[in-house]
């Protein structure tokens, strides 16, 4: 066990890829539990299709990825946003037109031009082996910057996911909080669709606060559970995923249902068996 | 002295007008019921009070040191909220905000406010409970604490009762009656069930789709509006 990790450090992409990883993992179980309690759930699954249509576009035009997907995924998480509040399209509805829209377009985009090279299929699937040392510093910085604002605004973030209109009948700007939600998750999806894929990176996102919530009675457990839960499965998984040569963002979904399950049972035991 | 003021508001979406001219006050120490039909604009009256939504006419003032962002607000219970991994001390803490601006966490003061008002209404040993874990009248209690520490003066109510069987309705009745009379706490509720209204406000606003009446609970009783529909339940 200790030589299989003292072997897999010995490899900078494998510490690139933990590093990086770990950072991510933090920032989308944090933000996941808002989403999933909002009933936003499926926002990073929308964003992420989003993503790879937007490196599609960066592909074709032959520029730097995260520069061009950053930007575009903020922007279709604010329109998002204000779809769903304005409830002329319902919120469902407007990710499902979203992420199949951008999927659609990405991939035209792809025939077109390069054809689905390496790039692209690691985008949809991920691998351990796509982190570059840029993206590291970008992910660490990005990471860290989510960590700090979701500290400092918690309390806010808290009170606008429990009753939203109780938060601004108060006083408290629930668009700005909202939209700094969407912000966060929108870089968080970016960053860690290179490892999980595009297809993949909302279970990130999903899973952790999802099982935390099995078994933790407040809301700061649930989010410190989250965090453990997540960190966990991730470097299961990327353990996993370098010894069986499996697909990183795979293999760690594959832990996130095995801990999901076993968390399932010790609520329901804990509960008295009663659901 | 009037600590909300509304001065011939009329409500509006998207030029359907749901609620025509209303001018009423209320006092300090008032316990105001707010009855009438489904579509009437009980719910948008209340956000207009919250300052939530605009009114489409007229004008909304609130007095005497009296903020819109310190209403107490107790809102309808949302289908999200019933399963919500929270502690009651974290729901309870959050009616604290308000006074917290841009300021990460809670102040003493605010955690000791959060547990008065838990105090008062006799959930202070559930205080580590899980919210989903509660029976309804009990969440409608943390509910009611959240309030209490967003205001000192006015409490508004969303039909509150919705779901909570007859002995945790009476209670709730009891401590809303105790907060008025003992605390001084305006409240302002709408409500469902009007036999139970009239039995405990003060001042009632019966809204429907042609007229309003806005006067004492007495009044109301013999007037025309509320004969028909006080009137009207009794022949049940």
């Amino acid at each position: 066990m200790i030589d299989l990790m003292t072997e897999m450090v010995s490899y900078p992409f494998m510490v690139r890829a933990l590093v990086a990883g770990i950072l991510i993992s933090l920032c989308a179980s944090v933000l996941g539990v808002t989403l999933v309690l909002k009933r936003y759930s499926m926002i990073g699954d929308g964003l992420s299709h989003v993503g790879f249509g937007a490196l599609a576009i960066a592909a074709a035009l032959n520029m730097a990825p995260l520069a061009v997907a950053i930007p575009i995924v903020i922007a279709a998480a604010i329109i998002l946003l204000r779809l769903t509040e304005s409830s002329k399209i319902k919120g469902d509805a407007a990710i499902a037109v979203f992420s199949t829209g951008a999927l659609a377009i990405g991939v035209t985009i792809v025939s077109l031009t390069t054809g689905m090279n390496a790039d692209l299929y690691s985008y949809m699937f991920g691998s351990i082996l796509a982190m570059s040392m840029s993206d590291v510093v970008l992910s660490v910085v990005l990471s860290i910057l989510v960590l700090i604002l979701y500290v400092f605004l918690y309390e806010k973030i808290f009170a606008v996911t429990f009753d939203e209109t109780f938060a601004r009948a108060t006083g408290t700007k629930t668009g700005f909080y909202n939209m700094a939600i969407a912000v966060l998750t929108a870089v968080t999806v970016v960053l860690g669709m290179k490892m999980m894929g595009a297809m993949l990176i909302s279970s990130l996102i999903i899973f952790p606060g999802l099982t935390a919530m099995r078994i933790c009675k407040s809301f700061k457990s649930v989010i410190f559970c989250a965090v453990a839960v997540s960190v966990i499965s991730f470097v299961i998984g990327i353990t996993v995923s370098y010894v069986y040569a499996t697909p990183a963002g795979a293999s760690i979904v594959i832990v996130d249902i095995i801990l999901f399950a076993l968390f399932s049972i010790a609520g329901w035991i804990r509960s008295g068996f009663k659901r | 002295m009037a600590l909300l003021t509304c001065d011939n508001v009329s409500f509006a979406y998207e030029d359907q007008i749901v609620a025509k001219q209303l001018s009423f006050q209320i006092n300090e120490g008032d316990y105001l019921c707010i009855v009438g039909e489904n579509g009437t604009g009980k719910s948008t009256l209340i956000k207009g009070l919250l300052g939530l939504k605009k009114p489409y006419k007229g004008t909304i003032t609130t007095a005497d040191g009296l903020r819109a962002t310190e209403i107490g607000y107790v809102p309808q219970q949302t289908a999200a909220q019933k399963d919500f991994p929270a502690s009651v001390y974290e729901v309870v803490l959050s009616g604290c905000l308000n006074s917290r601006g841009l300021l990460p966490g809670y102040s003493k003061a605010d955690r000791e406010k959060a547990m008065k008002q838990m105090q008062l209404l006799g959930i202070e040993e559930l205080k580590y409970k899980s919210y989903r874990d509660l029976s309804g009248g009990q969440q409608r209690r943390v509910l009611l604490a959240r309030s209490l520490c967003a205001t000192k003066k006015m409490l508004l109510l969303d039909e509150p009762m919705t779901g909570l069987d007859p002995v945790a309705v009476a209670e709730f009745y009891q401590l809303l009656w105790k907060l008025n009379k003992n605390h001084k706490i305006t409240i302002v509720m709408v409500s469902h069930d009007i036999r139970e209204a009239i039995e405990h406000a003060d001042y009632m606003l019966h809204l429907s789709h042609e007229e309003y009446f806005f006067g004492k609970t007495e009044e109301y009783k013999t007037s025309n509006i509320g004969r028909k529909f006080w009137g009207g339940l009794d022949n049940d």
